[in-house]
């Protein structure tokens, strides 16, 4: 009963099976599919599957469900993400021949700086090249005024369409095996059958944890509540306080796990992950002379809006099934960063897996999985980094070895920044894990960081002055 | 402020005919134009404009660049790093395919107009 949602092509096809009695069929000309969550896994889904289907002449139907509309400022509209768009995803983006547009990059970011109890260090890329994008997913922060501002998944969902997909203004509310097909059900009593249903509607959805007779087939992704919230500064104090650099935080603060300060426009961006988030950790971060410092007069700024968005951090298993893939966070993830990344990656190769392949589980696990494995293996290595990260946020001489290690790199222009890359990539997400692990097992890194770790820790030792402490506190 | 890449102004040279790269570039905003040098003299071969790319034959083994490119007024590019594409290239193939399509149609450009003056002479 696709009329029932209004949509053409009622009847499904390559159906000529029993679900799980024959091996399912491909699609062909005039497959329907079902794509459910317009942020960027699905619209890139959609556009990926369209592109990759008409290099090979086939004609299919996407039908891009998403019920919200991205012009609108706050929780309307917002996807509830830091919104960084890393570096390599930039890049990779960019060869695609996707450039991001001024409106939809609030700020094009070229450095980090790292605050600890020790000092403040700036990590500049060395190209000294904006290659970062901090984005938002929705229309702004709650009751922000749309100056130059574009959603970044608003920006996608419109490559989505202008490549062909048809975005459906319906809440989903139950996906399910139908015979030899799939059924998407709706909020408002409509349904429509089709070939293939791409799950992109994250975790935050409640479509994850009410999917009609798919749990027992599929464990659901674990997840980890997060911190983030909007501080109002406006361009001008940004440009003279943040910079276009994103702030990240090692502070030894019971319970935090990475916390980062994101500026984009007239608005930062917060974002708090603990090890358990709690009153007294947001409480004793917002307190710390380190955040504080961050901002006019040391004065924290009451925040316009805040919410406590749940990441995946252990992968859907298994992220497909026959005529079904879970791309992005609703499937595997990169582990804490990347986020948008993970979401390009898987979404173009289900769309690889489903244009070139097939669309059978078998299809799936041979063409798809293999991905999301490669992510999952690679986050394990990643709680190996973050582990040995808090380590050093609990360390003082650790600390202290970090920051005489980078203040040295930064400070000589052609001295290999074993310690600076290191970071970089860590913070920025650019690299995949392993790749940084690999790099810190080094003897040259070793050596490099054993002897920071004497220098920096020598009595008489120079070490960074911190930022004067401001005499006032957070305005809640 | 709400830029990705980098600024060059008018005339600026983004890279130089026979210098060692490692990268390729995007434009991002504005035109820039490549430049076959011989002889002191200079032919312009072509602008590109946003969304277009140049340097891409050093990411596939061509160590040196095969001519220089500058700004035509004020343009804005990116950066794409060897490791970055050929990395991503190990991981999804299709990535490349864009590059090799506007290779190839430049290929065909410059084998037509290189038939266009043989015909003249």
């Amino acid at each position: 009963m696709a009329a029932d949602l209004g949509l053409p092509g009622l009847g499904r096809t390559g159906r000529s099976r029993g679900r799980g009695q024959v091996s399912t069929k491909p699609l062909q000309d005039g497959s329907r599919v079902a794509v459910i969550g317009a942020g960027p896994s699905g619209s890139m889904f959609s556009y990926f599957l369209l592109n990759m289907a008409e290099s090979v002449g086939l004609d299919l139907e996407v039908d891009l469900y998403e019920p919200r509309q991205f012009c609108h400022g706050g929780p309307a509209s917002c996807n509830h993400c830091g919104g960084v768009v890393s570096e390599s995803l930039v890049q990779r983006l960019a060869t695609e021949g996707i450039s991001l547009p001024d409106g939809v990059v609030q700020r094009g970011l070229e450095a980090y700086t790292m605050h600890m109890d020790v000092g403040n260090a700036d990590i500049a890329t060395p190209l000294h090249e904006s290659r970062i994008a901090g984005v938002y997913r929705g229309n702004g922060p709650r009751n922000s005024e749309p100056l130059d501002t574009d959603s970044f998944d608003g920006y996608l969902q419109r490559l989505a369409n202008e490549r062909g997909a048809r975005s459906v203004r319906r809440l989903v509310t139950d996906v399910r095996a139908d015979g030899d097909g799939m059924r998407v059900e709706c909020a408002d009593g409509g349904h429509g059958d089709y070939d293939l249903v791409a799950l992109a509607c994250g975790v935050n959805s409640h479509l994850m944890r009410s999917l009609h007779g798919l749990a027992e087939e599929h464990e659901p992704p674990g997840l980890k509540t997060t911190f983030i919230c909007e501080f109002r500064l406006g361009r001008d104090v940004i440009r003279k306080t943040l910079g276009q650099s994103m702030h990240v935080f090692l502070l030894d603060i019971p319970n935090l796990k990475f916390a980062a300060l994101v500026p984009k426009g007239d608005y930062a961006t917060f974002v708090l992950l603990g090890h358990e988030l709690n009153e007294d950790l947001l409480n004793r971060f917002f307190a710390s002379d380190e955040f504080r410092n961050c901002f006019p007069g040391g004065v924290v700024p009451r925040h316009v809006c805040h919410c406590y968005p749940r990441i995946n951090i252990r992968s859907t298993r298994p992220p497909y099934g026959d005529r079904l893939v879970m791309i992005g966070d609703s499937g595997s993830t990169r582990l804490y960063k990347d986020g948008i990344g993970a979401a390009y990656r898987t979404a173009k190769a289900a769309a690889r897996t489903a244009v070139f392949h097939g669309v059978s589980a078998e299809d799936f696990r041979r063409h798809y999985a293999p991905l999301c494995r490669k992510i999952d293996r690679d986050n394990q290595v990643g709680r190996l980094v973050f582990w040995f990260g808090g380590l050093i946020q609990r360390a003082t001489f650790a600390r202290r070895g970090v920051m005489h290690m980078i203040e040295v790199e930064q400070a000589q222009t052609k001295a290999p920044r074993r310690m600076s890359g290191v970071l970089w990539d860590m913070f920025s997400g650019s690299a995949p894990y392993t790749d940084i692990f690999l790099r810190t097992l080094q003897p040259a890194f070793i050596g490099s960081l054993a002897w920071n770790l004497l220098a920096g820790n020598l009595p008489g030792a120079r070490h960074a002055t911190p930022r004067p402490q401001p005499e006032s506190r957070h305005e809640h | 402020m709400a830029t990705l890449g980098k600024d060059y102004a008018d005339r600026e040279v983004i890279v130089k005919q026979g210098e060692p790269g490692n990268c390729m570039y995007v434009v991002q905003d504005g035109q820039v134009e490549a430049i076959a040098e011989t002889d002191g003299h200079e032919m312009r071969l072509r602008t590109l404009g946003a969304g277009d790319f140049f340097g891409e034959m050093c990411l596939f083994g061509t160590e040196k660049r095969s001519c220089t490119i500058r700004a035509l007024g004020r343009a804005r590019v990116l950066t794409v790093d060897k490791k970055n594409f050929l990395g991503g290239i190990q991981e999804d193939p299709s990535l490349a395919f864009r590059i090799v399509k506007v290779m190839s149609q430049r290929i065909r450009d410059l084998t037509e107009r290189l038939a266009a003056i043989e015909a003249k002479q």
